[in-house]
């Protein structure tokens, strides 16, 4: 047995392994050109992008998709920096994981950990059962932008761990030798040397958030919606108004992944024109998305080079 | 029965150095002059492990006190307790007291204020540490954290602490460039302008040659030997001729305890103690 | 000169116990996770006895006569997962072996976020994709392939979980010392007998935590299934025919109204309570594997 295996030229392995990576990037170039062969008398089409959803197939477009997006995107943006960021710092910087507070430390991190691997339709139940019928936010954009807050959170604190982590401690201490406290040294030096490290974990974060469409249908988003939430801005000082900002929070939604789903399941073959171009759309998103996060990583690493 | 005895001489070999600490004791000078710490009966424990022990100690003011020893000896470890360093980690404890003339108050004691303590104790680590910011914000950091917002007394105080640490006409022309741009041993003295901007009155040199090469080296020591009017200063070394050429009283630790303190010139030609010839005149170490 | 530092102090005391807060606060969503699945089902459990849950064969809940046996949707759950690992194991560990032992640095650094990008694009666009090309492409190969079908699915999410039976998997592989691969090269080994002999036997317990974890994502994925593997609940194990997964039935039912403490709006919590369990318990055994190769180096 043993034999056959060293009698074997080291060439066949590496061949086989090479014709399996093969696989997956022929997998991946089949999808994009499948969706962009099925979408392409979409996506060239400008009224595409300005209409709202219709029940006729070549009237109907994604512009209340792609505006629902960007509001529950900037919702869970902002929600889960406000939490991640400094929950990350935390644990890499604060705690000592000793007495009392320790056990809370191994707690939090622990509980991090497990949530990163929590089904994302289950956050959706949460979000249903809580913010939805519990906190009466309804199903709104404030709900669809925390519950997807939650789902970047575990993302947001490994890599702003992770980016800390790659500071030396003898910048630390130097800073703590000229009598720095904690937060001097986080706010001097801990953030900035590692904002590259915490925006590239935030762009991956919100890759993966905004294809996300389980839990958005679990907490109601509709997919049927032929208006847009109301401008907060007015034409008087102070040029905005905070009953209309409530109002834009609180109002119906839908996004472009749910959009697709919503075309897919439809009979007819027209609405699978929409579907792949919407598809596709979301798809080029995730793409640059993480080519930005990629580049700004090899950036960061060649920046700071301790 | 040969190799029993071989197995008996190596462990003497071994246990030679340890058992002659607690045989021939030790020889503590205390220095003429202003004392500026006084170390009494000094304990210092990671979790469980007794890093040092019952170190007596007195520094004069405005002298160079340098601290020699083996690796592992506890002179790093002695000198941050100065600072209190090792407040940054945990499981750290002291015993003792570390009094700081002339006020008298106890830098061991857990109610001391930390930040007032380390902005009137400088430090100069092993590996030169600049920001990675601006030459001009290294040296300014310290102001800025201690509260001072004037610009234009920032901007004086930054000049002189790099005309102390002989780097002024080096960099004059390029405050603004990043201090990684700088070569190590610039590096170094940029740490050394840091530290002094803030005009501590005790400085704390950490082995602050040992990642420089000798033309760094000896720019450095002539730097150390010219702050000597300015202030107080200790410096953790393991180059024995460093200590030798630098400094006027030294200490010799070794496994925690303090063997030896004296003045620089009697240590390196009359050491009271066997142990502290040994280690200066290369016979471990 | 130095101004008063009291200021200093106290804002270094409450941005600490702004960070301790923020940290604390996640906790909350674990225990607002455990809170609603257990309080929903528990009211669930009131109306459909556990017995019936746990050993009715059929899942009606729409019909008029309502039955509540849980095993057609983790049939469907694990008849599509066992797929997607049937698929994703050999591929993932032809990938990881080659990356970790031939590849060169350059085709390495390509093929890894390549391999991670597949996390990150949008499970509906698979959907899409395994419905309107997968299926069809399918049907022409395997006879009786009903539109609606659980190795179309399968397959998708085989490829879908590979950046964790093939990239993590790899990086347990290539944490193994490289004082090991000499001392087997040393005494003659070929580099294939030094991978699956020496390399893959050290790495075992990251590789297969990998594929756990990989398994618990294909369980816990809902889109490829809503999409491409019919809504029927079917107590099947042959890949042509539709099924219904646990996350399936979730979707199902929230794109109805939903009248809050209906019959059907408990449901979906009792499904996700096993959903829950199902998968914490997967991800418990992987993080445990894990712990295991810190333990070993």
């Amino acid at each position: 047995m043993s034999r056959k295996i060293n009698s074997r030229p080291d060439i066949v392995f590496p061949i086989v392994g090479f014709l399996a990576f093969l696989m997956v990037i022929s997998f991946l170039f089949t999808l994009i050109i499948n969706l962009f062969i099925d979408g392409i008398e979409k996506i060239k089409d400008t009224s595409f992008y300005t209409s709202f959803p219709s029940r006729f197939p070549d009237q109907a477009g994604i512009l209340s998709g792609w505006v629902g997006t960007l509001l529950v995107m900037a919702g869970a943006i902002f929600w889960s920096l406000l939490i991640g960021i400094p929950a990350g710092i935390y644990l890499e910087e604060y705690a000592t994981k000793r007495g009392f507070i320790g056990k809370i430390e191994t707690i939090i991190e622990l509980n991090i950990n497990n949530l990163a691997a929590v089904p994302a339709i289950i956050y959706g139940l949460l979000a249903l059962g809580i913010f939805v019928y519990r906190f009466k936010f309804g199903e709104s954009i404030l709900t669809a932008g925390l519950t997807l807050s939650i789902l970047m959170l575990p993302v947001i604190v490994v890599n702003t761990r992770e980016a800390i982590r790659r500071i030396p401690r003898d910048i630390r201490e130097g800073a703590y030798a000229v009598g720095a406290t904690k937060w001097d040294t986080v706010r001097d030096h801990i953030l900035p040397y590692s904002f590259g490290g915490i925006l590239t974990g935030l762009i991956i974060a919100a890759s993966r958030a905004i294809g996300e469409t389980a839990p958005l249908i679990t907490i109601g988003a509709l997919t049927f919606i032929a208006f847009l939430p109301p401008s907060p801005f007015t034409s008087d000082f102070p040029f905005i108004s905070l009953d209309k900002v409530w109002e834009v929070f609180m109002s119906p939604f839908t996004v472009l992944p749910i959009q697709i789903f919503n075309w897919v399941s439809r009979p007819q073959a027209a609405f699978q024109v929409n579907a792949a171009a919407a598809g596709f759309i979301l798809l080029i998103l995730t793409v640059l998305m993480n080519a930005i996060a990629y580049y700004l990583r090899q950036k960061v690493r060649r920046k700071y080079i301790w | 029965m040969v190799i029993g005895s071989m197995i008996e001489s190596l462990k003497n070999l071994f246990s030679f150095s340890a058992e002659r600490v607690s045989e021939m004791g030790k020889t503590i000078q205390k220095p003429e002059g202003e004392i500026k710490l006084e170390v009494k009966d000094l304990n210092f424990y990671y979790g469980d492990f007794r890093a040092l022990k019952n170190i007596n100690l007195k520094i004069p003011t405005k002298k160079i006190t340098a601290l020699i020893g083996p690796s592992g000896c506890g002179k790093t470890t002695l000198l941050r307790c100065f600072n209190r360093m090792h407040d940054l980690y945990p499981g750290s404890r002291y015993e003792g007291s570390i009094i700081f003339h002339p006020e008298g108050i106890n830098i061991a004691s857990p109610k001391i204020d930390v930040l007032d303590l380390r902005r009137r104790i400088g430090m100069v680590f092993q590996r030169p540490n600049p920001f990675p910011k601006s030459i001009f914000e290294n040296v300014a950091y310290g102001l800025r954290v201690n509260g001072v917002k004037d610009k234009k007394l920032i901007q004086e105080k930054v000049e002189w602490a790099l005309r102390a640490s002989a780097l002024w006409d080096e960099v004059k022309d390029r405050l603004n460039a990043n201090a990684y741009s700088l070569s190590g041993g610039q590096q170094q003295r940029l740490c050394i302008a840091r530290a002094i901007a803030i005009e501590p009155e005790i400085l704390l040199f950490d082995e602050p040659t040992s990642a420089l090469d000798p033309i760094s080296t000896s720019k450095i020591e002539e730097l150390i030997m010219e702050l000597k009017d300015k202030l107080t200063i200790i410096i953790v070394t393991h180059n024995m001729q460093q200590a030798a050429r630098v400094s006027d009283w030294t200490g010799f630790m070794y496994l925690g305890e303090l063997i030896e303190f004296a003045n620089t010139q009697k240590i390196f030609t009359v050491p009271s103690q066997k142990l502290t010839e040994d280690y200066i005149t290369g016979r471990f170490g | 000169m130095f101004s008063s530092v009291t200021y200093k102090k106290f804002l270094d005391k409450l941005m600490l116990a702004v960070f301790f807060t923020a940290g604390f606060i996640t906790i909350f969503i674990t225990v607002g996770i455990v809170y609603v699945l257990l309080s929903d089902s528990i009211e669930f459990f009131k109306e459909v006895s556990i017995k019936e849950f746990l050993t009715e064969k059929e899942w009606t809940p729409v019909f008029a006569t309502k039955k509540f046996g849980i095993w057609p949707l983790v049939s469907g759950t694990f008849l599509i997962a066992g797929i997607a690992m049937v698929v994703s194991v050999p591929l993932g560990l032809l990938i990881s072996i080659y990356l970790s032992e031939y590849a060169s640095v350059r085709v390495r650094e390509f093929a890894k976020p390549i391999i991670e990008f597949l996390e990150a694009i949008p499970t509906v666009v698979f959907g899409y994709f395994t419905l309107l090309f997968v299926t069809p492409f399918l049907q022409k190969i395997v006879p009786n392939l009903d539109g609606f079908n659980s190795l179309a699915p399968g397959i998708v999410l085989g490829f879908m979980i590979l950046p964790y039976t093939a990239s993590m998997a790899e990086d347990a592989m290539k944490g193994v010392p490289q004082r090991i691969r000499e001392a087997s090269y040393s005494l003659g080994a070929t580099k294939l007998r030094t991978a699956l002999k020496i390399v893959l036997p050290a790495a075992v317990s990251g590789v297969v935590a990998g594929f756990i974890l990989g398994a618990s994502r294909a369980i816990g994925e809902t889109m490829v299934v809503a999409i491409a593997a019919g809504m029927y609940p079917n107590l099947t194990l042959d890949p042509r025919e539709p099924v219904q997964t646990m996350t399936g039935y979730i979707v199902q039912v929230a794109l109805g109204d939903l009248p809050f403490g209906s019959i059907e709006y408990l449901s979906i919590f009792a499904v996700g309570l096993a959903l829950f369990l199902i998968a914490f318990i997967f991800n418990s055994i992987a993080l445990w594997l894990r712990s295991r190769i810190r333990e070993v180096y």
